[in-house]
């Protein structure tokens, strides 16, 4: 059966969608059918951090629409045989999205696809709402930062209320947390909230924490997703949540300060 | 934290008062998120009814709702305007059961 997991965050910017391209990228990695959805409508960006965004001809909205077929609107990936895209749609507004069409368009996708990855808007909007609405289970993506902490845990109570295995009484959305541009450093100088900080207050499982990177940045100037760099920090990071979430028992890595010479010891930087 | 910074001396780990601040807001925040959806409108239409007799703002009614352990008390609460005559009396709307 298929599993759709919604990435969201509520406070925008955290990388979501970062996340999204990454995730969605190594579950494909590891041989399963996988399509992640764009649901920031109007607000387009999962096709340049997959770097399809040339190929996109038919969006979500179009398919909704009956404008065009599911089929014709997702773009196969450049790099894995088992993953498509199905990009948001750049110029209609948010209120596009209906209950009924998104879930005519997920049970589609249920019949071919293993993993169904939704990469949520920020906000508690309709275009939110309807990417966490029908999920299975929910990486809550969170910088160690009061404001995205703070709408993390907001939108924790969102999927506790208003999703629909929460309206239906069923067994609630598994939520894991990925705590993403993490310091080591500034959690050692007491700048920055460490993971035992963001978990207490959470009070959610934690899947992986992304360490702070250069290599994110430069992944998403090439529109390649950061997991396929496997010499970075936060590739491999990536790399250990989707193992994590197949299953396999794996340590935090990247958590500790890289050990520093002698006089930088004593002088500071 | 280099040697430098130590003889520098420390200010208060901001961290520590992150945390702090967050366990507080999230606290009350979840107090919150138990109220029942009804409440607004509740108060938007008692507000229009008393309205309707009563000239008063839309921050004159104060709704509360206590819980413990086995009963809930739904409080409401309405400042009605001073009475407008020359000897201009308080007068309070009093609810019975």
């Amino acid at each position: 059966m298929a599993k759709v997991i919604v990435v969201t965050s509520g406070k925008g910017g955290v990388g979501k969608t970062t996340t999204s391209a990454s995730f969605a990228t190594g579950l494909a990695m590891k041989g399963n059918k996988t399509v992640v959805i764009d649901f920031d409508v109007g607000l387009r960006n999962l096709d340049l951090i997959m770097g399809c965004e040339r190929r996109v001809v038919y969006d979500f909205v179009n398919v909704l629409n009956n404008e065009s077929t599911l089929k014709q609107a997702l773009i196969k990936d450049k790099h894995c045989d088992n993953l498509f895209v199905l990009p948001a749609s750049q110029t209609r507004d948010k209120d596009a999205l209906t209950e009924e069409g998104v879930e005519r368009i997920l049970n589609e996708l249920k019949k071919d696809f293993d993993y169904i990855v939704c990469d949520s808007p920020a906000g508690i909007e309709k275009g939110a709402l309807m990417a966490l609405y029908f999920a299975d289970e929910a990486l809550i993506v969170t910088n160690p930062e009061v404001s995205s902490v703070r709408d993390s845990d907001r939108i924790l109570g969102i999927l506790a209320a208003k999703s629909k295995r929460a309206l239906n009484g069923d067994e609630p959305i598994k939520e894991h947390l990925v705590i993403t541009r993490y310091s080591p450093k500034r959690v050692e100088l007491g700048e920055m909230l460490s993971i035992d900080d963001v978990k207490d207050l959470l009070g959610i499982p934690l899947i992986g924490v992304i360490p702070e990177s250069e290599s994110v940045l430069s992944a998403s100037n090439s529109g390649v997703p950061v997991i396929h760099d496997i010499d970075s920090n936060s590739g491999q990071a990536y790399a250990d949540v989707v193992d994590r979430f197949m299953g396999v028992n794996l340590p935090l890595r990247f958590l500790n300060v890289e050990k520093k010479g002698l006089l930088s010891r004593i002088f500071g930087n | 934290m280099s040697l430098l910074d130590y003889f520098r001396g420390t200010r208060k780990p901001s961290a520590s008062v992150a945390k702090e601040r967050l366990q507080i807001i999230l606290a009350r925040e979840h107090s919150g998120r138990e109220e029942p959806d009804y409440l607004p409108a509740l108060k938007k239409e008692i507000l229009e009814v008393v309205s309707k007799y009563v000239s008063v703002d839309l921050g004159a009614i104060q709704v509360n709702l206590e819980r413990d352990e086995n009963c809930e008390v739904l409080e409401l609460n309405i400042a009605l305007p001073e009475h407008r005559e020359r000897d201009s009396q308080k007068r309070e709307l009093v609810a019975h059961d």
